[in-house]
């Protein structure tokens, strides 16, 4: 059949049933788990005597809570160490495979699927966390859920969902010289709104798409429901199998060969349709800075703040104004900052710390700035420390922890106090985000925050290419 | 499990748009491995300062409680997946969402919670926060069934609603566990026919 979008095919292949209510019964092929989303399905589970259906089709790790400084036990923080007891306890009730602290796969749930082989194309994929569309990436159909939706998954290894429509995104031409992922998909979110999604799937593609690296693709993806879209794929192609040749969980040897021409097969139609088209042109991108309160707040580094009678929402502008103490008209170049972030599911994996490190190295942090670079995962962590990378960010200032989310969501000890500005490789700039109910982020590229940490303030990247 | 057909009661109105689930629980509370004090929480870094000193909201405010329906904006509970935003709201007292739109994850949470989450216009969003604004005293209905939101002068509103989530509400089946697990036979049909179940072992079915 011709004419179905990797969304149609993948969704077709997964659709158990239609249930009475309307709704799909979808199978999902990789449940992934962290500590802060599941203790409630895991004690819903245990209250109701339901069993897990799949356990081999779930696999856990810790990543939100962690600390990246010491990770020794027991945690400095009560209701920390607590959570990390209850999820090793509900893997070992549950007979889930856990890559806990100590492991060396442990890390960021969406650094270690991919990065392990378990994330793959034409696959569906559901985690209790928004960001589980970075898993798109691989044209894989991934979503966040609700930690009732994590209890039906391992009860039954299905969710009760609604099929959405397929916007196809196509970012033509190729980025300039200092232009990233990031400021791709913020360009994107700036475009169509934080809620422009809302009841799409978001298919990436075009020139650029085709010429980034799985890393890059992965950070488009991850912000897709910072766009109000649930889901964020691109279709897998040589780039996607080149990675995944030779991980851990991926197919071996001629199985690999079969899953290649399945992959493939999984992909977009050429004569596919798509319920909306939108172009962007990927030349025209600049590097990107949020000023506001929502990732779709966003201005080029070279422009100035927007005034609210300019834009169509004046009300939401001027709560972000209020909230960040700036004034429109006034350029985002110059902001002064006091810390710098460089990790989280967006931009933690090795390339990004690549790019961060180009900018900082035989370079200084500015003395009143608090930077840290906190890898993806373990893994992660030992590439960059074979490449020297750890190095290249102490020597000029930076503190090189232990990997986790760190301060994208202050559930840890890394966060921001008062009123601090941060400028950070994250995903989101909502108000309280990092930790302080005062505190402000601009997000930016990991080159745009190793700049900002140099300097003190807002520089373009550029300047060092 | 208990059928939805109509939500009715007082409401209160939280205006702005983009409200994300950070704004409704802040992160260092998700870090309870219970939802049961979750009905202490909603907008709590709004409701209260540094020193926790009472600030002006509508959660606050002695005319809204023991309201039952939330009147809001435009993408409502965008952001985190966290469930623990709907269950805040759910445990406040909050028994229907109705808003110009909502995040897709917390619309999916919140109807397996029993609560749900109704789209109408901007101008009748508008015409409610006002109306309910000048007399918090007033009684609103959804009305799943007829998919209308009714006023007590008589008149009624439109509203949209993804239709499967209507269905679970108003059959009893919004807490779908038990729906799902009538399935597994074919649930494990679905799953033998997907070739990386089996690691691309043996010809792939295509």
């Amino acid at each position: 059949m011709s004419e179905r979008t990797l969304y149609d095919k993948v969704w077709d292949a997964h659709a158990v049933t239609v249930l009475p209510t309307g709704q799909t019964q979808l199978f999902i092929g990789l449940h992934l788990v962290h500590e802060v989303t599941t203790p409630q399905a895991f004690d819903m589970m245990r209250e109701r005597g339901l069993s897990i259906a799949y356990p081999q089709r779930t696999f856990a790790t810790a990543d939100h809570i962690i600390p990246t400084d010491t990770q020794v036990r027991p945690f400095a923080d009560d209701q920390a160490e607590a959570m990390m007891a209850a999820l090793e306890r509900n893997v070992r009730d549950f007979d889930i495979e856990f890559y806990g602290l100590g492991s060396d796969r442990q890390g960021i749930v969406h650094v270690i699927g991919p990065q392990l082989g378990l994330t793959q194309p034409g696959m569906t994929l559901a985690c209790g966390d928004s960001h589980t569309s970075t898993h798109g990436a691989f044209g894989t159909l991934a979503f966040g859920i609700g930690t009732s939706q994590v209890r039906d998954v391992l009860a039954t290894q299905t969710l009760s969902m609604d099929r959405l429509n397929v916007r196809r995104i196509d970012v033509n031409g190729s980025l300039p010289l200092g232009v990233h992922a990031k400021d791709v998909i913020l360009t994107i979110i700036r475009t169509l709104g934080v809620g422009g999604g809302k009841g799409f799937a978001y298919e990436y593609g075009g020139a650029v798409l085709d010429a980034m690296n799985m890393d890059e693709r992965m950070t488009v993806c991850n912000m897709s429901i910072e766009g109000g879209a649930l889901v964020g794929y691109v279709n897998p192609d040589g780039t996607t199998f080149d990675y995944l040749l030779g991980r851990p969980f991926a197919p071996k040897g001629e199985a690999f060969d079969r899953a290649m021409a399945y992959w493939r097969s999984m992909a977009s139609d050429p004569d596919a349709r798509y319920d909306d088209v939108v172009d962007i042109d990927g030349s025209a991108i600049e590097p990107t800075v949020t000023w506001g309160i929502n990732p779709g707040q966003a201005v080029g580094v070279l422009e100035s703040l927007p005034r609210p009678e300019d834009l169509t929402d004046p009300k939401t502008v001027e709560k972000a104004y209020q909230h960040m103490g700036w004034e429109p008209g006034a350029p985002i170049l110059g902001t002064p900052i006091d810390v710098a972030f460089i990790g989280s599911c967006t931009n933690s994996r090795l390339s990004d710390l690549v790019a961060a490190a180009r900018v900082a190295k035989g370079r200084q942090v500015s003395s009143d700035v608090r930077a840290l670079v906190v890898p993806g995962s373990v893994e992660v962590k030992k590439q960059a420390e074979a490449a020297g990378l750890d190095r290249v960010f102490t020597e000029a200032g930076f503190q090189w922890r232990e990997a986790g989310c760190s301060m994208c969501l202050a559930m840890n000890p890394d966060k921001l106090n008062g009123r601090e500005v941060c400028a950070s490789s994250s995903n989101r700039n909502f108000i309280g985000r990092q930790g302080s109910p005062g505190g402000r982020t601009l997000l930016m590229s990991p080159a745009m925050v190793a700049a900002a940490a140099l300097n003190g303030r807002v520089v373009d990247v550029r300047e060092y290419n | 499990m208990s059928e939805i057909k109509q939500v009715g009661g007082r409401a209160v109105v939280v205006r702005g748009h983009d409200i994300d689930t950070d704004r409704i629980v802040p992160a260092r509370y998700l870090k309870e491995i219970t939802f049961s004090r979750m009905g202490e929480y909603p907008f709590i870094d709004e409701r209260y300062d540094a020193d926790g000193n009472t600030v002006e909201h509508p959660f606050n405010e002695a005319r809204f409680q023991g309201a039952e329906l939330l009147v809001v904006n435009r993408n409502f509970g965008c952001g985190s997946s966290r469930e623990h935003a709907p269950q805040a709201l759910y445990r406040w007292g909050i028994r229907a969402v109705i808003g110009e739109s909502f995040g897709p994850i917390f619309a999916g949470s919140s109807v397996l919670l029993g609560m749900p989450t109704v789209m109408v216009s901007p101008e009748d969003v508008g015409r409610l926060m006002t109306l309910v604004e000048s007399d918090p005293q007033v009684e609103l209905t959804v009305d799943l069934e007829a998919r209308k939101v009714r006023l007590p002068d008589g008149s009624d509103i439109d509203i949209d609603i993804s239709e499967g989530h209507r269905n679970a509400l108003t059959t009893g089946s919004w807490d779908s566990t038990a729906l799902l697990l009538g399935n597994m036979d074919e649930v494990a049909q679905t799953a033998e026919k997907l070739p990386y179940t089996k690691n691309f072992e043996g010809p792939a079915p295509l």
